[in-house]
């Protein structure tokens, strides 16, 4: 039941999943992992469903204690691992037997890490997902030393390859895709080009709601307030100041700042793996 | 109708007023659309959340385009009552903001219904349109840092309920003990889209 002993955290960890879908009109979010897809990675790897719950690693530091034999993959950021005391691979089907730890170091590259563990976490689920919401509260608490975690049921599947061949994400500048709109008319002529031409640094003040950017400022040529709307992962909102918020899995569900683009989402799960003072820069999607 | 593209994330989809937000909001509820994740209505917007792997937006841009609505918002009319205790902080502010008495503000409030116009603020959230033009108030210049589960407030044209105790800069006329959100009920939020709610004065 209680099958992993949480001994340290780093910055943060969080339970996540894909989050939770049908609910938006009530207030709530879909959360879930910053980077879905290495956290679908993480799952196949150890032969679970896609969508079950993982942990979220935010910048290392998580140790964990298996109490017994289990079977984990880690994905996303490439942290230096040991298990048992010896080192062992990202992106790979790792066993991890009774009484032996997990530790994930500092990522070189990357942010957030994923740990699948066979037959998921599997903490109680609410409204249908079993993710922690850092804006609303909602779902678990982030983990903290001590806690205990309760691992499911194995599924019927085995994992179907030991590893899988993905590159580190990238240290250097990232490049994003994005769509125009859907209010790039609320801004000048040159807001655009400025966004589509400039570079951006991801600033320290970035989080699972959003990464809040440093770069030239876009303009607005609408002074009169937006009616607040429904947001997504990805939209390129832009606050009075003129410098955008890239919003990410824990986003608010509406907002009152004109979106001047939005980020395609296979390009989301990138952007969520850069670091504090690493640059983006926004190419328009064909 | 206007529906702009959020990338391959969401379709927002643009209407004249909230009564036509409403009425698509309950059509495209009843409807099956694949890798719709979620409905989102706002004051002018719609917007469909889209899981990318699955939705096929030019698809559902032409379902959305081929929808009747459904006039007057959710089918089943629910009515929602709200006790309240008249007791809030801001209450003889509210009087001297609007030239009211407090007896006439808690009367006006009680008075009328009121309709949830859409969430957004936090889970179970409701903004309450519809109330008495003569309710209308400014926020508060500053937030407080904790505003407690139940307070029942002003703002702008709205009303509004704390689902939860946290930071909010609405004016505090009341409390009520109903608990409209909980994780653990179906419906966790009693406050959607369309229902409408009557404040009663409780003593």
């Amino acid at each position: 039941m209680n099958d992993l002993r949480v001994l340290a955290t780093g910055p943060l960890a969080t339970v996540q999943d894909l989050g939770r879908t049908g609910v938006g009109d009530i207030g709530v979010g879909v959360s879930g992992a910053a980077d879905r897809g290495s956290l679908r990675l993480a799952n196949r790897l150890v032969g679970n469903r896609e969508e079950a719950a993982g942990v979220e690693i935010t910048l290392g530091g998580l140790a964990l204690r298996a109490r017994r034999d289990l079977t984990v993959a880690v994905t996303g950021a490439g942290c230096p691992i040991t298990v048992g005391g010896r080192g062992a691979a990202v992106n790979a089907v790792l066993r991890v037997p009774a009484g032996s730890e997990l530790t994930t170091g500092t990522p070189a590259r990357g942010s957030r890490a994923y740990l699948a563990v066979r037959g998921g976490v599997d903490v109680e689920p609410v409204l249908g997902s079993r993710s922690t919401d850092t804006l609303s509260g909602l779902g678990p608490d982030p983990l903290r030393t001590g806690d205990l975690l309760p691992v499911g049921t194995p599924p019927e599947d085995f994992p179907a390859v030991d590893v899988a061949p993905i590159s580190e994400p990238p240290a250097g500048d990232l490049v994003l895709t994005v769509v125009p709109g859907p209010r790039a008319d609320w801004f000048t002529d040159d807001a655009l080009s400025t966004l589509l031409g400039g570079t951006y640094r991801v600033t320290p003040r970035s989080d699972r709601v959003g990464m809040r950017l440093d770069g030239p400022l876009l303009e607005r040529s609408r002074a009169e307030e937006l009616p607040s709307e429904g947001m997504v992962s990805g939209a390129l909102q832009v606050p009075p100041s003129g410098e955008p918020t890239l919003f990410l899995a824990d986003h608010p569900v509406t907002g009152g700042y004109p979106v001047i683009a939005v980020v395609r989402s296979a390009d989301v799960d990138r952007a969520a793996q850069a670091r504090p003072g690493q640059h983006l820069r926004f190419r328009r999607a064909r | 109708m206007r529906i702009l593209p959020l990338a391959d994330a969401g379709l927002l989809v643009e209407l004249d007023d909230l009564e036509s937000v409403h009425a698509l909001y309950a059509a495209l509820s009843r409807s099956r659309l694949p890798g719709v994740t979620n409905l989102v209505p706002a004051a002018r917007t719609l917007l469909l959340q889209l899981d990318p792997r699955h939705a096929d937006p030019a698809e559902l841009e032409r379902v959305v385009r081929g929808t009747s609505p459904v006039p007057g918002g959710v089918p089943e009319k629910e009515l929602v009552r709200v006790p309240v205790v008249y007791d809030g902080a801001d209450l003889g502010e509210v009087a001297e903001l609007t030239g009211l008495t407090e007896r006439e503000v808690i009367s006006e409030h009680t008075g009328t219904d009121w309709t949830v116009a859409f969430g957004g603020f936090a889970p179970g959230f409701g903004y309450l349109a519809g109330g008495p033009p003569e309710l209308e108030v400014p926020r508060r210049s500053e937030s407080r840092t904790r505003v407690p589960r139940g307070a029942v407030g002003l703002a702008g044209r709205f009303s509004g309920i704390y689902p939860r105790s946290s930071p909010g800069g609405w004016r505090l006329i009341g409390r009520t003990e109903l608990e409209i959100w909980r994780t653990d009920r179906q419906p966790p939020a009693l406050l959607r889209p369309g229902v409408r709610v009557r404040f009663e004065e409780a003593r």
